[in-house]
């Protein structure tokens, strides 16, 4: 076979918009474009704003990852102007974003990524009391009885005689690269059916919190959900009681429901093993800090980089060392060829590429509105995989005894960690923790109120009179898909100068000056195969198990360094 | 959760006889019924006649297209309550076209679009999420390497309705506020040869998304709407006016600050901030995620953010109505902030309306209001 050009876009089952083009030769992938075809603009939106409203802006960037950016923009903030929040607000921030976690990874598995490996028509072909049988064979879940998988059945094949397929329309379904039996088949297409509606429910803490989800609303210097035992309106015995049930459902769907079926999948694919590992390099800032934000040993998991799959040393992780380039990218900088550093970073965009609509990027040497984020000039993988890297190397106990028993389960050797598949089960490893870590901060919480602690705001600096002229300041948040920066630059009350560092940022980043290839470029061209052209499931396999989010990882938020005090809000 | 008793709904066949098929009983679908005719304020009189109409639709074909955005509102959508026979609401669409959710990708998801076009020409609801961007042609969003603007006028050629699904595509929400970089525009201002419903709110409650949906089905066309194109069963009313708050507003019992003895008493968030007085919203009635709360419930006050431009207008999010900018009121904060002091509740309850008035007089100007929606 001759090489050819492959793309793919829209990547779908995404958030966002992302196209990938691949060059194939004989079943393999020899070259890969990851290219971001959607920009917003937000880093000029923020200029001359409250910085207490940032968080609200900056959370729009995502839907998908809704809490993450609100509170590293608090975090930013009230680094900025030295505010320390009440140790209930740092836990009440740990439950919303643990939530986050562990809902939007268990919506990830089964609603974006599972169709990947899952074949929903292949399910009609089940046994639903063998499905069954193999079920309780791994799991105590009450609803994988006969009856209740007979039922999904039945459902399926009606919907697929339909002819109405809806968003099943045109997927892969027969493609030889899917490997389960019909009756793990059956048994994944019922789970994600009813992770649909878990995820509706536990996700509910954060309405409790904070009003809404998606999106619900924080507060510079603690939160504004004010408890109150003895009040309806507050945060009060029942709204803990829900909570604690709420912790307690979303951590048996993880353990009985999620992992179980994670490890079975896994089993059938264990060639995926060897495949997509790409970047060699992991960063991770950190994230669930027990006492204070600034307080980096009372990290759950903890901060480092590792490099070239080495896990025996990990390096220490500082910020200044982090710089974008825009060799690819559609921008310009006043320096051509510049490698900045976020503090001085500048966002100008400028469109190169062709005029649409158009066929083809790859012959572009700009080709994404995604910028190149560099650590001390390498190119780094973020998310669930370096934080289990990191944390491994690191010797957290929780995570080595995960990451142990699952090799050893899958019986597969360490290095299947650096791979499409390692990515995916470190995501499901570091969901188990967190699901367990709910009620962890949940009892201290509680432990908290008893002993008449309350408090979940600080008022000092909350008046803008007490700000000092200029300030800034730095916010980390190790997010659901990797690590995040805010950096926030205060002047006269108003943001002058905001930027962002994001997973995706990191993770979709086009080739640098050198040329090195981001993380999706180079997972797609390492010892990755793309049987059928037409049919590309194999690229939706690696860039899935990123997670992608391209609303985030457009470089959206970076202030050019100006400050804009005379830009006045009408 | 789940009862996996359901079954998807057979080719021709009625509502009616699919949710029989579903076991759901006659009573329960009644139930749903008088719900929604409670939630679009229809008048009980109508009910057979829902129940009727509901009994007989056939599945229409959806596209949802996601332009420039940020997922949130379709992520809203999924949060949709329950009772499970909320969920039939979206079984009851075929949902052709959905990038977050679709199996396949590229060109066969494409492919997938165009046939659900061409198959259901002039008969599919066309939902969109995201903004337009204008400038410099289009260029800040392209999928398939086209303009999103593009795509969107051709979706929309062939829709029977459009329904325009949060506030990018009311009015290109935060990529839109000043200084709008991209040229983010909403629906509206690109399809202007069709009605286009606007189910507002940065994002709006999914229940909201379906209730529309479920009007359509049963009427035929679109929910009365205001100059927005917000329809009125749900943004009729002010918040400030379906407030559990509202007695301690006119008591003046106000929070001052975060967390303070009123701020644990459930008190009146006016003085942090709240833009309930001028934001027209079903929070406070059909509330989040599963009517679990919401914003002002949660002690949070309002950002506004299912009006026009609320990023501009209603920002300071912190800051007092009406000294917040976008009003035109020469009162300063400071000013409104001595009343207060003072116990000029009167005067507060002025002020405070004053903010909505001019929104209010153009609303009953344009027939969207009927006169005695005063307010204050």
């Amino acid at each position: 076979m001759a090489s050819v050009k492959v793309v793919v876009d829209p990547i779908t089952r995404i958030e966002g918009h992302l196209r990938i083009e691949v060059q194939a030769d004989n079943g393999k992938i020899a070259n890969a474009w990851a290219s971001a075809t959607q920009f917003r603009g937000i880093e000029l939106v923020m200029q001359g704003r409250d910085p207490r409203d940032a968080w609200a802006f900056t959370q729009r960037i995502c839907g998908v990852c809704t809490a993450v950016h609100a509170i590293a923009s608090c975090r930013a903030v009230e680094d900025a102007l030295g505010i320390t929040i009440p140790a209930n607000a740092n836990i009440i921030r740990n439950l919303v974003h643990g939530m986050q976690y562990v809902q939007d990874h268990v919506i990830h598995f089964y609603h974006l990524h599972a169709l990947d490996w899952v074949d929903v028509v292949s399910a009609l072909k089940a046994d639903p009391a063998a499905a069954a049988r193999l079920a309780q064979s791994l799991s105590p879940w009450p609803n994988n009885g006969e009856a209740q998988l007979r039922d999904v059945q039945q459902r399926v094949s009606k919907f697929v005689a339909s002819g109405q397929l809806g968003i099943f329309t045109n997927g892969y379904w027969g493609h030889p690269a899917y490997k389960l039996p019909p009756e793990v088949n059956l048994l994944a297409v019922s789970h994600y059916l009813e992770a649909l509606d878990w995820q509706r429910d536990v996700i509910r803490l954060h309405a409790i919190f904070g009003g809404k989800n998606p999106h619900p609303n924080f507060l510079v210097g603690g939160m504004a959900s004010a408890i109150n035992l003895e009040s309806t309106a507050t945060i009060n015995a029942e709204r803990l009681t829900d909570i604690a049930d709420m912790i307690k459902r979303a951590r048996r769907f993880v353990e009985e429901v999620y992992w179980p079926d994670l490890v079975a999948i896994a089993g059938f694919y264990k060639d995926w093993g060897a495949i997509g590992g790409g970047v060699p390099n992991f960063l991770a800032c950190g994230e669930f800090p027990d006492a204070d934000v600034r307080d980096l040993k009372s990290l759950y998991f903890p901060r480092g980089i590792i490099l070239n799959r080495d896990l025996s040393t990990v390096h220490e992780y500082d910020h200044q060392k982090v710089t974008e380039e825009i060799h690819s990218s559609w921008y310009e900088y006043a320096e051509a060829g510049a490698a900045l550093h976020p503090w001085k970073g500048e966002t100008k965009p400028k469109y190169t590429g062709p005029q649409p609509p158009w066929s083809y990027l790859q012959d572009q040497q700009k080709y994404s509105w995604m910028k190149a984020p560099r650590y001390e000039g390498k190119p780094m993988q973020v998310g669930p995989l370096a934080r289990m890297l990191v944390a491994y190397a690191a010797k957290h106990p929780d995570v080595q005894e995960m990451v142990n028993a699952t090799l050893g389960t899958l019986k597969v050797p360490a290095t299947a960690l650096f791979s499409t598949l390692g990515r995916t089960a470190a995501r499901g490893i570091e969901t188990v923790l967190i699901a367990r870590q709910m009620q962890h901060w949940f009892d201290q919480l509680v432990e908290r109120i008893k002993n008449g602690d309350t408090a979940t705001f600080t008022k000092d600096k909350w008046e803008p009179s007490s700000w000092p002229a200029s300030a800034e300041g730095y916010g980390y948040l190790d997010a659901p898909r990797g690590a995040l920066g805010h950096w926030v630059q205060i002047s006269n009350g108003q943001v002058s100068r905001y930027q962002c560092v994001v997973p995706s940022t990191w993770n979709c980043s086009p080739r640098d000056a050198q040329g090195q290839m981001g993380p999706y470029e180079s997972a797609l061209t390492d010892a990755h195969p793309l049987v059928d052209p037409e049919r590309p499931i194999e690229i939706l396999r690696t860039i899935h198990s990123f997670d992608p989010c391209l609303a985030c990882g457009v470089h959206v938020i970076d202030a050019t360094g100006q400050t804009l005090s005379e830009v006045r809000i009408q | 959760m789940y009862r996996p008793s359901a079954v998807p709904w057979s080719p021709g066949a009625p509502l009616g006889q699919h949710l029989e098929e579903r076991g759901v009983s006659r009573r329960d679908f009644l139930t749903f019924c008088t719900e929604m005719c409670a939630v679009l304020g229809v008048a009980q009189t109508m009910i057979p006649r829902v129940a009727q109409a509901l009994q007989d639709i056939r599945r229409p074909s959806v596209i949802w297209l996601q332009l420039q955005e940020c997922t949130g509102c379709v992520e809203s959508v999924l949060r949709t309550a329950e009772p499970t026979i909320g969920d039939l609401v979206l079984d009851v669409v075929s949902l052709d076209y959905n990038h977050t959710l679709m199996a396949g990708a590229g060109h066969a998801v494409e492919q997938a679009l165009q046939d659900a076009m061409n198959a259901n020409k002039g008969k599919y609801v066309l939902v969109v999420t995201g903004s337009v961007p204008l400038s410099e042609g289009g260029i800040y969003t392209m999928i398939g390497g086209r303009t999103a603007e593009t795509i969107l006028r051709e979706a929309a050629a062939g829709a029977a309705a459009v329904v325009a699904v949060g506030a990018c595509a009311h009015f290109g929400s935060v990529q839109s506020a000043r200084p709008n970089p991209t040229g983010a525009v909403g629906v509206r201002d690109i399809v202007k040869d069709k009605p286009v419903l606007v189910v507002a709110g940065c994002p709006p409650i999914g229940d909201v998304v379906t209730a529309s949906l479920v009007h359509y089905l049963t009427f035929g066309r679109l929910p009365e709407a205001d100059s927005e194109g917000r329809p009125l069963f749900a943004y009729g009313k002010r918040i400030h006016d379906q407030c559990p708050r509202r007695a301690h507003f006119d008591a003046g019992q106000y929070v001052e600050v975060f967390d303070d003895e009123a701020a644990r008493k459930g008190w009146c968030l006016y003085q942090v901030g709240c833009k309930g007085p001028a934001t027209f919203s079903p929070c406070p009635i059909f509330q989040w995620n599963t009517r679990t709360s919401w914003p002002i419930g949660a002690g949070h006050p309002c950002i506004g953010c299912t009006e026009r431009n609320f990023w501009d207008t209603m920002s300071p999010f912190y800051g007092r109505l009406p000294g917040v900018s976008g009003f035109g009121i020469e009162q300063k904060v400071d000013a409104i902030g001595a009343g207060l002091a003072a116990g000029a509740l009167a005067g507060i309850a002025v002020h405070a309306t004053a903010t909505v008035y001019h929104q209010i007089k153009r609303r009953k100007a344009t027939g969207e209001l009927p006169e005695e929606a005063s307010h204050g």
